[in-house]
């Protein structure tokens, strides 16, 4: 028996997602006594990634009609190949349309953004996000087969090198009902969800023209970029770029706010980064109540000095 | 062109959210209830529909009685009619089961729904209405148009967005970006007045199947003082960074 896990890719090559639900795939794994099967569809990169991560078995599904995404078409890719009766996912956008179809087409049941390896495997009992990141609930599945999306950055990557074989499946699944007619992708942008430390900024940026020094802060540190509601709804930023309740939820390791309040909406898309740091004018700031580094004063002033700073240790 | 639109009643985004003593529940108890933010998106989307090609937009909301003020306001919003299905619902997949049984029989050429709701952040109920039905499924939608029996979908992908045709019946779950947030609608006194009179159909549920159950709920336990460095001491605060928290 195997614990299946969906290895996402972009455009062949895995994502960090991906070796992050492999690496908890492998954990439950362990606790059932079982081996990790890993699927990927049309990857490019080497299984040796997966393996690497605990993944002893690598089905690659090669498939031509899956070259464009279709959450239907691939959930029945998965489908005929994992027949485990528990199946791991990244919480990315793709997997996370295709897990509820495939948990329709399986009679699994689906717990998505999960927190942590399982607290029990019978009954399945698991930690998960609730109430944007508000509250945890404990969620428990009586069900044969259950469907997992692991919130990103929540497990993390862990190493666990195993030998590994590789299968390639050929399938011709039928995808008639979406085509993709165009597909943009920035290239060399960090991943907001993925990345492990995000500078974030608000309002108090007074205008579009002052995140010259917010990215050079973000490049020093390889951050990706994020702000608040009001900064994208204004057009200051892409609304990519959002975090919040309506927005994001990230939980990077490092979140370093900078002219933000920290208003309920906002904190509720990023309460779950590990340290928080907030550069507000504002000593009564509501943010700093849930900062565990704080800097009064004023971020014109701040950032550079900043990232004079740390571009000096990074050397 | 018949738009069903699927909405939540969720606590009001300034809820501070409380569980019962016995940690076995969400504590409903001065809670106040809107459209689920997503959701809104989706039913402004919709009512856009209604205007430029004649569309009429029914909402659905798998709930008890306490959430018909918010379908209320979705039909002051500008629903033609509701649909109410009388159940609380326990999870995804019951809630997911009620609509695609009242859809089957509706001959819906489109259901649109918000991506996630901010209760439970399931993001299952669009995905296996979807699959119930056998329609294709857009997720993370960001820009939709409807050309007769096809439309074209715009969805957000990590790092860009991709462009998408898919044939009708479809289920599209959007996002902020559907429509511009400006463009959400506030009902105006004649939007309230005649909602009082649209007509909102209550049907019993299929069956009370559930998957998965909420067995205890845990509050974010909170974070130690903050430590305040001094604006002239950044130093001080890469240390931190650097040798405390051990971030950078
Ligand atoms: C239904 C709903 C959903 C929402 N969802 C979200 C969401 O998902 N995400 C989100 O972010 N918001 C969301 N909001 C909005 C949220 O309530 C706040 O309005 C928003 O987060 C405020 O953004 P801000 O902190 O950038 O701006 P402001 O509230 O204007 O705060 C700006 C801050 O910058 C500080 N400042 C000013 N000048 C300087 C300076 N020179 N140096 C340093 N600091 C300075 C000020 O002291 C202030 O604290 C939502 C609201 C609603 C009603």
């Amino acid at each position: 028996m195997a614990v299946f896990v969906y290895a996402e890719n972009i455009n062949g090559v895995y994502k960090k997602a991906a070796f992050e639900a492999v690496s908890y795939a492998k954990a439950v794994a362990d606790q059932a006594g079982e081996t990790v099967t890993a699927i990927s569809v049309n990857p490019t990169d080497s299984s040796d990634l997966l393996y690497k991560y605990g993944a002893s078995n690598v089905i690659n599904i090669k498939d031509e009609g899956l070259k464009s995404f279709s959450a239907k078409a691939y959930a029945q890719a998965v489908s005929e190949v994992a027949n485990g009766n528990i199946i791991v996912f990244p919480h990315t956008t793709d997997a996370s349309s295709i897990a509820p179809m495939l948990a329709i087409m399986n009679g699994h049941s689906l717990i998505t953004n999960t927190l942590a390896a399982p607290e029990s495997l019978s009954p399945f009992q698991v930690k998960r996000k609730a109430f944007s990141g508000k509250g945890f609930m404990h969620a428990k599945s009586e069900a044969p087969g259950v469907i997992l999306t692991v919130s990103q950055n929540a497990f993390g990557v862990k190493e666990n090198v195993v030998s590994g074989s590789e299968e390639v499946k050929n399938l011709s699944v039928a995808n008639e009902d979406t085509k993709v007619i165009s597909h943009e992708q920035s290239s060399g942008k960090l991943d907001l969800k993925e990345a492990e430390i995000v500078v974030s900024a608000g309002r108090g940026l007074k205008g579009p023209e002052n995140w010259g020094m917010v990215e050079e802060l973000a490049n020093v540190l390889g951050a990706a970029t994020a702000c608040s509601k009001p900064v994208s709804d204004i057009g200051w930023r892409p609304h990519t770029e959002h975090v919040g309740q309506t927005g994001k939820a990230i939980s990077p390791n490092l979140y370093i706010a900078i002219g933000i309040s920290g208003a309920i909406q906002h904190l509720a898309g990023v309460n779950s980064s590990k340290t928080i740091v907030v550069i507000n004018s504002d000593a009564e700031a509501p943010f700093f109540k849930s900062a565990d580094y704080g800097v009064v004063g004023d971020a014109f002033q701040i950032i550079p000095a900043l990232t004079e700073k740390i571009k000096a240790i990074r050397g | 062109m018949k738009i069903l639109v699927c909405i939540s009643s969720v606590p009001d985004t300034t809820s501070k959210i409380n569980f019962t003593a016995d940690k076995s529940a969400f504590d409903k108890n001065g809670i106040q209830w809107v459209i689920n933010p997503l959701d809104e998106f989706a039913l402004t989307k919709a009512i856009k529909l209604q205007e430029s090609q004649g569309a009429t937009v029914t909402v659905i909301n798998v709930g008890d009685a306490v959430t018909e003020p918010v379908i209320r306001k979705a039909l002051a919003i500008g629903a033609n009619d509701a649909v109410r299905v009388n159940l609380d619902p326990k999870d995804s997949y019951s809630t997911a089961k009620e609509i695609a049984a009242v859809a089957q029989n509706g001959g819906y050429d489109l259901i649109l729904c918000g991506k996630e709701s901010i209760d439970y952040n399931g993001g299952s109920v669009p995905g296996m209405v979807a699959q119930l039905l056998n329609q294709p499924f857009v997720n993370a939608s960001v820009g939709l148009d409807v050309n007769g029996s096809e439309a074209t979908a715009v969805r957000e992908i990590e790092g860009g967005k991709e462009t998408i045709s898919v044939k009708l019946p479809a289920v599209i779950a959007g996002q902020k970006g559907l429509v511009d947030e400006k463009d959400l609608i506030i009902p105006n006194m004649r939007g309230i007045m005649s909602a009082r009179t649209k007509p909102l159909q209550v049907v019993e549920p299929t069956s009370s199947d559930v998957k998965v159950q909420g067995v205890s709920y845990d509050s974010v336990p909170p974070r130690a003082a903050v430590k305040l460095v001094s604006p002239d001491n950044l130093d001080e605060l890469v240390r931190l960074l650097h040798e405390e928290a051990k971030v950078i």
